[in-house]
């Protein structure tokens, strides 16, 4: 197919409509926000239109720049589970027969309409004294008593991991299914065990796809705010909860806005540099 | 007992019998061609002494010792797959150590090796290369050095030509052949091609249906065929009905064949001629007549088609004892009787 730069106006149609839908659904809401960022907030009502950057100035404390670093390492963390979990996992999924797959990936699917709510309650019983799955270890002779599991660290995490473990698992399952199975084979015949040859091979193989997973899934967990105030105490609130915080409840929106900027502005500098340190070794 | 024993193996998958009681001696420093269509059981053979498939029943021993319960990687052995399977994220030189790299070989045992190796595949100073980079002859050549590099007992190659171009398919069979023939090691090839299979092996071994048919030298495969599949599998041949008649003479095609003999008590059976046995002359008493229905002329060989009442017999001849047969001309057409094989009916 021969490709020819487009002359007229007419040969840019084509991307009028994603153009539109970029500028409707991405540009405008943004440029709202970084608008209202700058604005001042009106105690008794809303805002007014100014410029002043207090709201950014109010940011840069310790205890607001504490939240966003547990956020960042939340989130950081959230990623490397479930690509720790769901890579083998997927890994093993694609060795299995088709019908096999089909079942697993329609059940996976199915806990993705579950509403972030529902995950929350759900995981909050099950960690809890009175109903939780602490009472199940009593039953069969493993722990003394019952205990609450929640409201604790391992529990937001827990619940963020399950959360994002089915979209990893879709992300990560075409680029597995792809994958000549003769290579781990061949390493199979130069000496290496089956689980030598799975990180020396099939893991380095697919890296792209895992830089890429993790970065979806750390972009995913950034935004949560609901399982870390189910599952949470207030020192695991992310930024998106006190985002939120501010906006609903403090009616601070140009504070909120601000907050969000910072935090959009910073997740795209660590995606910025995980893609520039990709690039760079696969150069090497 | 040196070399490699396959004892009774079977391979079922469900109640299908990809490899069915397949019982083969392999003396070491041989070079073996599994050959046969897709589906036949020669890959699932293969992977078999690999140990990448496990076998329903049978044992596979090596040097006298059993490998069959072994894994793939504690068996030894070298394999080069048809899709190469080089790791896309190393180069040349990573490639061929990562066996060496596994057995913990220092840096200085590994680049020694890699140079050797690519000496020997003519590659030298290949070895920062990515493979990304490299030719389809050269890929190959490498997952050669590749799997060579731990001087392996048995050297194990999965249709490994298949992605290559005739020219360069037919050079490397050369190359590869030479190479097996320099190390002396024992090599089972699986391959589709028998002109592949004549030109490497010592020893060929036509499957079909999961089963051995005929395991012999390709000279005596392609002069001795054991039977119509392997006859019509190995190269071009006619295959022609014979019958006894009631003077208890041997008949093809109704013509009497003087000095051709049935096995004793049979009265029909079919009888493979290869097309450059088969002789073109005057329609005479003594040879059957049939009408010229097509000649190919290839410049360095000349092949005449002729049908015989329904049957098609072809004939190769070189232009130099080429007799002049036109489109439609009558011929008649001897069937030398050493050249005959009868096959059984």
């Amino acid at each position: 197919m021969r490709r020819e730069a487009p002359r007229s106006l007419a040969d840019y149609t084509p991307l009028f409509f994603p153009g539109l839908m970029l500028i409707v659904f991405f540009v405008v809401p943004f440029s709202t926000m970084i608008a209202v960022s700058f604005f001042k907030r009106n105690p008794s009502g809303f805002y007014t239109p100014d410029f002043v950057i207090d709201n950014y100035a109010r940011f840069l404390s310790t205890f607001f720049g504490g939240v966003l670093g547990f956020s960042l390492m939340l989130a950081v963390l959230v990623a490397v589970c479930c690509v720790a979990i769901g890579f083998p996992f997927t890994y093993l999924l694609t060795r299995r027969p088709r019908r096999v797959q089909t079942l697993w990936l329609v059940g996976l699917l199915s806990v993705l309409s579950l509403s972030e709510v529902i995950i929350g309650f759900a995981w909050s019983t099950l960690f809890s004294r009175t109903a939780g799955i602490t009472n199940l270890l009593v039953a069969i002779g493993l722990m003394d008593k019952p205990v609450a599991l929640l409201p604790t660290f391992g529990a937001v995490l827990t619940g963020m991991v399950y959360q994002a473990l089915p979209y990893t698992i879709l992300v990560l399952y075409p680029a597995l299914v792809r994958l000549d199975p003769t290579l781990l084979e061949a390493a199979r015949t130069l000496g290496a065990s089956p689980v030598r040859a799975f990180f020396n091979v099939v893991a380095p193989a697919l890296r792209n796809t895992i830089v890429a997973t993790l970065i979806m899934v750390f972009v995913f967990a950034l935004g949560s705010y609901l399982l870390p105030q189910i599952l949470g105490r207030p020192q695991h609130w992310t930024l998106s909860v006190l985002i939120t915080d501010q906006a609903i409840y403090q009616s601070n929106m140009p504070f909120a806005a601000a907050m969000a900027v910072f935090l959009v502005l910073i997740s795209l500098a660590l995606v910025g540099m995980t893609l520039l340190v990709g690039r760079r070794e696969n150069a090497l | 007992m040196s070399g490699l024993n396959i004892n009774a193996i079977t391979k079922k998958f469900g109640v299908f019998a990809a490899v069915d009681n397949v019982q083969l001696n392999v003396p070491h420093g041989t070079f073996v061609c599994l050959l046969g269509p897709s589906g036949c059981g020669k890959t699932t053979l293969l992977r078999m002494i690999a140990g990448l498939e496990e076998p329903t029943s049978g044992a596979i021993v090596l040097d006298g010792e059993d490998i069959t319960p072994l894994p793939t990687h504690k068996r030894n052995l070298g394999m080069v797959f048809q899709s190469l399977a080089l790791f896309p994220h190393l180069s040349v030189g990573d490639n061929i150590s990562y066996a060496l790299r596994i057995r913990g070989a220092s840096r200085e045992e590994q680049k020694k090796r890699v140079d050797e190796l690519l000496t020997l595949i003519h590659l030298p100073g290949f070895a920062d290369r990515p493979v990304a980079k490299l030719s389809g002859g050269q890929r190959q050549r490498v997952a050669i050095a590749r799997a060579l590099a731990l001087s392996p007992k048995l050297f194990l190659l999965d249709e490994p030509l298949s992605a290559l171009d005739a020219k360069l398919r037919e050079a490397m069979q050369v190359e590869l052949r030479q190479l097996q023939q320099s190390l002396g090691i024992t090599t089972i090839v699986v391959t589709h091609d028998q002109r592949e299979a004549m030109t490497m092996a010592d020893l060929v071994v036509v499957m079909g249906h999961g089963k051995i048919l005929q395991a012999a030298p390709p000279i005596e495969i392609y002069r001795k065929p054991a039977d119509a599949f392997v006859a019509d599998f190995i190269g071009i041949t006619n295959l022609l009905p014979a019958e006894v008649d009631s003077a208890g003479r041997t008949t093809i095609l109704g013509t009497a064949i003087p000095g051709l003999a049935m096995p004793a008590g049979m009265t029909k059976a079919s009888v493979s001629i290869r097309p450059e046995d088969v002789h073109l002359g005057e329609p005479a008493g003594g040879a059957i007549t049939g009408q010229v229905s097509f000649v190919r002329d290839l410049g360095g060989t000349i092949e005449t088609f002729i049908e015989v009442g329904n049957t098609s017999i072809v004939a190769v001849t070189t232009p130099r004892e080429r007799h002049d047969v036109p489109v439609g001309a009558k011929v008649g057409v001897v069937l030398p009787p050493e050249s005959c094989v009868v096959l059984g009916s």
